[in-house]
């Protein structure tokens, strides 16, 4: 077991959680984007952006910093919100979501936003294009030296991808799951939310995904499953990840959709709906009781 | 009659001597490197190709990983499959993203003639010049290939290049030097313009000495970058001939065609005849023979150049 501070725990977790009140307001506020898939991946990208990334919010194009793919890019307000606390942008920004002017347009794009690496919204381009990126990665030099051997010419940064289970339908997924099992990418992580929930019912009507570790263990992956509300579950996990060479690591995230608000969780009319001001009223009372509760 | 050598050999010869040039180019294929010559970067860069299967969707998006990530990928298949199975990753990725990815179109137009028409590429150009951001060029012979394919790699943004299988007349020498965006006079004359791209151009020229005979005088000029349109050239062949002919290896909708045809329509209307195959599927074949059946042949050339004419007087 790795060790992680509860301090560290905690951060995280009311990080969590104050990014779900600002994509609630978000949505709120202009009465249109992405709750439950934002809800269900809020702890894991609070771990890996206010821990686990190596990368500058001041030098977003910094050539060796890791690279986060935004896969499940509907779900982005919850994106927007991690990179501006984390100092890619004003916060102040957030409430701008998906206006007209706005540098956060309703789905990522990554001339508009610091921080955002790829353009998505239509899904399953993820695992294929950070193969591309850990592949360049492996092998590119920043200043080649005519006398450095080719192993010390690679970046050390890692690319970690970030798909909904809904997401696993569309065959570009597999395809690129496949090229990056051949090319033994240990420097490739993918998180899959595994929230059971897809824009019109359960992933388990729509199109069974499982059994889905050994899945992903068949394509030649290393695969770990784990709670993903849980940081310090998360923590561990993307260490483990970090630490397999020669293939890539796929962290299975059983997670809730619509997490943190009661009426939302496990609905799937909350994909794409807002709330009105009753059920944003209940949903900012049951989340700063949360935050209440971890600040103890 | 002008030699023939073959485009795809043209193409493979040109990508390594990309790849010695430039250690940023990088290739990747779906699996039909022998078809594409592609395999000929392979066995000079085995290190730098990856063969990501037969899987052009995955093909491109790996490529938009590449291209992020500061190499400069040239992803080869054929033309139709960029076009039609991989068209939401190109959109999304290298229009919308402006991920600096190089489309490597083999067998474009007819010229895979004995596969036939699930392999023909004959609305490729249509679809991608209606996507924002891209840039689609089309090399006329294999002096072409070797003398483009730098400035391809050197372009700012994504870039489809239209790649003939077969072998074609060789039109330029080693002195040629074209610059994307920019179209080229082969031929001056005063009565028409045929503005034409790829194989349609030795065809045209061909054209302009019947034509010649029989006293009319035809522009031949060679649109090798079909989008961003050389808007220029396009309106001076308008102001100064006063009929255009478009010649392609295309559909007549929405290619090199419909790209004129917009730009006179608006700016200065004279009649366009467009050359090309009709609203259809062609079939399986020997190249000339299909080329001749589906209406690009150099009579039809001619033909049209009489019809835009006609137009012309009583217009």
């Amino acid at each position: 077991m790795h060790y992680h501070s509860e301090q560290l725990v905690k951060e995280i977790t009311i990080r969590a959680l104050q990014s779900r009140i600002d994509v609630l307001r978000m949505i709120k506020n202009n009465q249109t984007g992405h709750l439950g898939g934002a809800f269900s991946i809020a702890e894991v990208l609070a771990a890996l952006y206010f821990h686990h990334l190596r990368i500058d919010p001041k030098r977003p194009d910094w050539p060796d910093r890791d690279r986060l793919l935004f896969s499940k890019g509907h779900a982005c307000a919850m994106l927007y919100s991690m990179l501006a606390h984390r100092g890619f942008f004003d916060p102040r920004e957030l409430m701008t979501f998906r206006s007209f002017n706005s540098m956060l347009q309703g789905h990522p794009d990554p001339s508009k936003t610091p921080g955002v690496e790829i353009a998505a919204g239509p899904l399953g381009h993820g695992i294929a294009i950070g193969t591309g990126m850990a592949l360049s990665l492996r092998m590119r030099s920043a200043k080649p030296s005519s006398r450095s051997a080719p192993s010390s010419r690679a970046s050390a940064a890692r690319v970690y991808v970030i798909l909904g289970d809904g997401e696993i339908n569309a065959g570009v997924v597999w395809e690129g799951i496949m090229a990056a099992a051949k090319f033994r990418l240990g420097n490739l992580t993918a998180i899959l939310d595994y929230n059971g929930i897809q824009q019109t019912g359960a992933t388990a009507d729509v199109m069974p995904t499982e059994p889905i570790g050994a899945k992903w263990e068949a394509f030649g992956w290393h695969v770990q499953e784990i709670h993903g509300h849980n940081v310090a579950e998360v923590l561990d996990a993307l260490d483990r990840a970090d630490e397999v060479h020669a293939r890539p690591s796929v962290i299975i995230a059983r997670t809730v959709k619509g997490k943190g608000v009661s009426f939302m969780e496990y609905d799937h009319r909350w994909h794409g709906a807002p709330p009105n001001d009753q059920q944003f009223a209940q949903g900012m009372e049951e989340l700063q009781r949360e935050v209440a509760a971890w600040q103890k | 009659m002008a030699e023939m050598k073959s485009m795809r050999e043209a193409y493979g010869a040109a990508l390594v001597a990309l790849g010695k040039a430039n250690e940023k180019v990088v290739a990747l294929s779906a699996d039909v490197s022998n078809s594409d010559y592609s395999w000929m970067f392979e066995a000079a860069f085995p290190e730098r190709f990856y063969n990501v299967g037969i899987a052009e969707q995955s093909l491109v998006d790996v490529a938009v990983g590449f291209a992020y990530t500061g190499h400069i990928p040239f992803a080869n298949t054929f033309s139709f499959l960029f076009a039609t199975r991989a068209l939401e990753m190109v959109r999304t990725h290298l229009c919308y993203g402006k991920a600096n990815v190089k489309l490597m179109g083999a067998y474009a137009g007819l010229s895979d003639s004995f596969d036939g028409p699930t392999h023909n590429s004959i609305s490729d150009v249509s679809i991608l010049r209606s996507l924002p951001g891209m840039t689609i060029v089309v090399p006329s012979d294999p002096i072409a290939v070797a003398r483009l394919l730098p400035k391809i790699a050197d372009w700012d943004g994504p870039v489809f290049c239209r790649l003939n299988r077969n072998e074609v007349p060789v039109l330029f020498d080693e002195s040629y030097a074209p610059e994307i965006g920019k179209a080229m006079v082969h031929r001056q004359g005063r009565d028409l313009t045929i503005i034409c791209a790829g194989l349609m151009v030795s065809r045209s020229l061909e054209a302009a000495e019947k034509l010649a005979s029989q006293g009319i005088s035809a522009r031949i000029l060679e649109m090798h970058t079909i989008k961003p349109l050389d808007r220029q050239a396009v309106l001076a062949a308008a102001e100064e001939t006063g009929a255009v002919v478009t010649a392609e290896e295309h559909t007549v909708l929405g290619g090199l065609g419909g790209a004129v045809a917009e730009v006179t329509a608006a700016e200065r209307p004279v009649p366009v005849i467009r050359v090309g195959i009709d609203d259809r599927f062609a079939e399986s074949g020997p190249y000339d023979a299909i080329l001749e059946a589906y209406g690009m042949g150099i009579s039809h050339v001619v033909a049209a150049a009489h019809a835009a004419l006609k137009a012309k007087e009583t217009s």
